[in-house]
């Protein structure tokens, strides 16, 4: 998958909205991020985090505003921006009655990671994550935890160049946030969109941070 | 292999091989369609068949059963998030249209691979008809699958969705149940089959089939948008 360049505005969003019938959840967000650079998006419940990362992964359409994601508008170029994103939610995206490795080949099947090279990578991702005695059991049987690190491996599996993380350490221990960084830490080869309600977890590792009140008004940039 | 071709492989493939483990869906159908052979018989009191009774004892059943199937061909991509992995790839999304289709398609044979000799020792004084049958069933099924995955893809996104479903289809799906109840008549009657019409029907059935296939390509990928 195509990287980005460090100098590159990877992002940049501009009165962005975005309604639920008659209700706003993003209310003229504006932010501009370069390549390498990891986003913090803080506020409480019903804010429009949540909202915020679907429409950058182009799960919503926006209402109002531009946004430009890896040199793509959205929503006119979508479909140029699918298979640059990882995208880890408060769902997994992993099938229940597959096992964490069969999901892993399905997403990579998704994605046109060539068999053999796909093969390599979920092994390598599997150990990373901690999951290689677990990787044959069906993901129903898995704890909360251990789905999430199968979920990181997921969102990273197809190498994206934009990280879209929506409370990456929910369900985790303490060894699971430490693999996890190792997988989805910051990188120059890609720039990260982190929501988290844990500043002091990720504020150090962010360029930027965004604070958004209820309604998905911005606070502070 | 194009990234469509193995897109559509690798969703029929999943699909396949939850149904195997899970038995959600077949067991199902099949115990509803024998059951309802076994109401028909006792509700009707007739040992034998034929005709026009025995064709709409026949497609009344497999509708009916193809509804459990239809209902529950898109609730793990739904519970699951399998529908926001698909948005999120770089493919065809009429690739998961024509995924789930012959996934449908293949329940409802490994399902009439069953039941059909369950209604013929039920109903049937002699089994002639049934290699001719064989060509009703399969556009019939056809059919069903590319209306039941567009319906059962729009159900999904409604709390309702075990009403709404059989609501929709239901009335969709009387083009297509009319023509496979036409086209099997003469091959269920009585002394032996005949092929009256049986051409006309088939041609009916393909039509029907042909349509919907072409409309599920045309709109599928609007409505898995937001």
């Amino acid at each position: 998958m195509p990287g980005i360049e460090p100098s590159e505005l990877a992002i940049s969003v501009t009165d962005l909205r975005r309604d639920y019938g008659e209700r706003r959840a993003l209310d003229g967000v504006d932010f501009a991020l370069a390549g390498g650079e990891t986003l913090l998006v803080l506020g409480p419940n019903g804010a429009g985090k949540t909202t915020l990362l679907r429409v950058l992964a182009t799960l919503l359409r926006p209402s109002g505003g531009q946004a430009r994601v890896l040199g793509c508008e959205l929503p006119r170029e979508a479909w140029r921006l699918r298979g640059r994103v990882g995208y880890l939610g408060h769902e997994p995206l992993l099938y229940r009655d597959l096992s964490g490795r069969e999901n892993l080949r399905f997403h990579a099947d998704l994605h046109g990671i060539e068999r053999g090279e796909a093969e390599r990578r979920i092994g390598e991702l599997l150990a990373d994550a901690g999951m290689e005695n677990r990787a044959e059991s069906r993901v129903g049987e898995l704890s909360a935890g251990m789905r999430q690190r199968l979920a990181i491996c997921r969102c990273v599996l197809h190498e994206p160049a934009l990280l879209l993380l929506d409370e990456p350490d929910s369900h985790l221990d303490a060894e699971g946030r430490e693999l996890a960084r190792a997988l989805i830490g910051a990188d120059e080869s890609r720039i990260r969109v982190i929501v988290s309600h844990d500043p002091e977890r990720f504020a150090p590792e962010a360029q930027q941070i965004l604070r958004l009140e209820s309604g998905g008004k911005v606070v502070a940039a | 292999m194009t990234p469509s071709r193995r897109a559509f492989a690798t969703i029929l493939a999943k699909d396949l091989r939850s149904e195997l483990r899970t038995l959600q869906s077949l067991p199902a159908m099949a115990l509803f369609a024998v059951t309802t052979f076994v109401i028909f018989r006792f509700g009707l009191d007739r040992t034998s068949l034929s005709g026009d009774l025995a064709a709409g004892v026949l497609w009344a059943t497999l509708l009916f059963a193809a509804i459990l199937g239809i209902n529950r061909l898109f609730v793990a991509e739904r519970e699951e998030g399998g529908f926001d992995a698909i948005r999120l790839a770089p493919i065809d999304r009429t690739a998961l249209f024509a995924a789930k289709a012959a996934a449908l398609f293949t329940y409802l044979l490994a399902l009439e691979l069953f039941v059909v000799p369950v209604f013929a020792l039920f109903f049937l004084d002699s089994a002639a008809g049934l290699g001719p049958l064989v060509a009703v069933l399969l556009l019939a099924d056809l059919g069903l699958a590319a209306t039941g995955t567009l319906i059962s893809s729009m159900a999904v996104h409604s709390r309702a969705r075990d009403l709404l479903g059989p609501l929709v289809l239901l009335p969709l799906s009387v083009p297509l149940t009319i023509a496979a109840a036409g086209a099997s008549e003469p091959l269920l009657a009585l002394g032996g089959p005949g092929y009256e019409g049986f051409g006309g029907w088939l041609a009916v059935l393909a039509l029907y089939d042909l349509v919907f296939l072409l409309v599920g390509y045309a709109v599928f990928d609007f409505l898995l948008e937001d």
